[in-house]
């Protein structure tokens, strides 16, 4: 479970995220949406303790991130925003570099390198270095070794981004999976139909701060409106930055 | 530790895949420098040689006005030759080296016993030329001097009249300190070396992976970043330090093919100096990777951080330049100043000098300071929470 509470986090005159808070809830998929350059991204930096807040505090199970950063860090997987891989090696040593800094034994990471082939499909590039990968084999590499732990909760940064439509349905599918065996899933998105379609809860974000906090019917009957587009723009206010 | 381990392993691990890096750290750092210095010394050293003990090549312009002088200087070893056309032009666009001319009046001003006018015609800015010169210059005044001898005796006088100082030339130096000259350009080649072997991972393993965007995944992990940042530094002094020992070997094994021993001079690049300079060597080298990694900290991308480097470069060389330009004694602070401490130190030991153990003592303490600080500088700069963030 994540707990955010009143984040606030300024870069120099530049307010990107103002009294930002929310609960993420185990066994639920969490979707952070929001239009270009609403602080979704700096938000989750700040769940994952890349940075720090000015205000306001974050908890992970219990745990609060700024007294001891690296608990927190080993209960979540991240896909951040930035996902590069080493080119010079291959899929599984990129996934096992992160198993051993996560602190795992060999035998326990051979064990998770399969079973997240297996689930991400991978098993083909597994043994090829990843220069030359196609971007969703890219983002699934990127994936595998941010759940190299096995983690309760899991943040993804616009996951599907860049991805063709095939990749984007088995990504969805793997998010779904993920919240079936009960973890915290939390993603970020611009993209109004992904998030309708996947998430339990929506967390709107619009100029650093929390907009609505509903499921998506529930979203659609405060507003009065037919779809979940014209429901995210008479929240925002706007149509900038949003795609549908 | 294990993940300072884990780090410096991926680090060197991913690093010997690439091809440019290895050839760096392998290949260009430690032998471009001994080979070049060692055409450059073996050139020099042939030409030297050559120009001592070959004829003299001079051309003359009015051979025929002094036939005596002629053979004169056919017997110190002059090649006498017809004179271009236009001798100035032809010392100004270098066809020749120098040209004697003799004037008309020579033969009369002799007889007459009057001071007798010869020119050298030659360009002092042409270095090769001045060897040349300079032996003429020594053929024409042994030449006077003889005459002046004879013109002497035949007037009754002795010509011990006029000599009444002889300079006796009293060489102090051995066959090792005129070699510490011609070299002292050699340690900055150990310390470029160690510069080139270190570049290609302090840039990758910092900007390299803000631009590859490998950065932030990386800190996300569980392990703080001044252990990351001791695996990065680690692997980039291991391959510093990989080429420095390299470069000595490839030094020691040129060094058996310079005609040193032709100059009567000798270098010391044996095992004392190897294990010396590997002493020396070690706490800079750990302060040039931290400081190309700092540097490299503070770049957006690649190429910025290669342009950083690139003038970072330039400080190991003031030393070297400021001792060739000032060959001062070496003084006990020296000893206390990172960079110059291994170069005196290096020159001292090739050189076959003392170095004393309070020497080593205070060169290596002084250079692990000065390390120590950039790497707390470094880690302070590491924990910055814009590091990370590639756009």
């Amino acid at each position: 479970m994540i707990e955010v509470d009143d984040l606030h986090k300024t870069f120099g005159a530049v307010k990107a995220v103002a009294g930002v808070s929310f609960t993420a809830r185990d066994g639920e998929i969490t979707g952070l949406l929001g239009p270009n350059g609403a602080g979704k991204t700096t938000t989750l930096r700040m769940l994952y303790t890349l940075m720090r807040p000015d205000r306001g505090g974050v908890r992970v199970d219990g745990i609060d991130a700024a007294a001891d950063p690296l608990a927190v860090r080993r209960r979540l997987g991240v896909l951040p925003d930035a996902r590069g891989l080493y080119k010079r090696l291959s899929a599984r040593e990129n996934i096992d570099y992160f198993g051993r800094l996560q602190g795992l034994d060999a035998a326990t990471r051979a064990h998770r390198i399969d079973e997240l082939a297996r689930s991400l499909d991978m098993g083909d590039i597994l043994d090829r270095p990843t220069e030359g990968f196609s971007q969703g084999q890219r983002v699934k590499t990127a994936i595998a070794r941010a759940l190299i732990h096995d983690p309760r909760n899991v943040i993804l940064d616009e996951p599907t981004n860049g991805l063709d439509v095939m990749a984007t349905r088995a990504m969805r599918g793997f998010m779904r999976a993920l919240k079936a065996q009960g973890r915290c899933v939390l993603f970020s998105s611009h993209i109004m139909q992904e998030v309708g379609a996947l998430c339990d809860r929506i967390v709107v974000i619009a100029h650093g701060r929390v907009v609505a906090d509903e499921s998506p019917a529930q979203l659609r009957a405060q507003t009065g409106a037919a779809s979940l587009e014209d429901a995210f723009v008479q929240i925002i206010g706007s149509e900038e930055g949003l795609a549908a | 530790m294990n993940n300072i381990l884990t780090v410096f392993w991926k680090e060197v691990r991913e690093n010997l895949r690439d091809r440019r890096t290895v050839l760096n750290t392998l290949l260009t750092g430690p032998l471009i420098a001994p080979l070049m210095f060692a055409l450059v010394i073996n050139a020099s050293i042939s030409r030297e040689l050559a120009k001592a003990e070959k004829p003299l090549p001079v051309p003359v312009v009015g051979a025929e006005h002094a036939p005596n002088l002629i053979a004169a200087l056919r017997r110190a070893g002059a090649q006498i030759k017809d004179a271009p056309a236009d001798p100035e032009r032809a010392v100004r666009e270098q066809d020749a080296d120098l040209v004697l001319r003799i004037p008309a009046a020579y033969a009369k001003s002799w007889a007459a016993g009057e001071p007798a006018q010869v020119e050298i015609i030659h360009d002092q800015s042409q270095r090769d030329a001045q060897g040349p010169v300079l032996r003429l210059q020594a053929m024409l005044s042994a030449y006077a001097q003889q005459n002046g001898a004879l013109r002497l005796v035949a007037r009754g006088i002795s010509p011990n009249v006029m000599r009444p100082l002889v300079v006796a030339d009293r060489d102090q130096s051995t066959a090792q300190t005129r070699s510490g000259g011609m070299f002292s350009m050699l340690p900055y080649f150990f310390i470029l070396g160690v510069f080139i072997g270190g570049m290609a991972l302090a840039i990758d393993t910092t900007a390299g992976e803000r631009e590859r965007q490998s950065l932030e995944p990386l800190f996300v992990n569980p392990v703080r970043r001044g252990a990351l940042l001791t695996g990065k530094l680690g692997a980039t002094t291991a391959f510093a330090f990989t080429t420095l020992v390299l470069s000595i070997v490839a030094f020691a094994v040129a060094a058996r093919f310079m005609p040193t021993d032709k100059l009567g001079i000798s270098l010391q690049l044996g095992l004392q100096f190897a294990c010396g300079t590997l002493l020396v060597m070690l706490p800079l080298t750990v302060l040039l990777a931290t400081l190309q990694t700092l540097a490299a900290a503070f770049a957006k991308s690649f190429r910025e951080a290669q342009t950083y480097l690139s003038l970072l470069m330039f400080v190991p060389a003031v030393p070297t330049m400021l001792l060739s330009l000032y060959p001062v004694k070496t003084q006990a602070w020296m000893y206390a100043v990172p960079l110059m401490s291994q170069h005196v130190t290096m020159i001292r030991l090739m050189r076959g000098d003392a170095v004393t153990p309070g020497d080593f003592a205070l060169c290596v303490a002084t250079t692990t300071l000065a390390a120590l600080v950039a790497v707390l500088l470094t880690a302070w700069v590491y924990r910055g929470e814009r590091l990370a963030i590639s756009a």
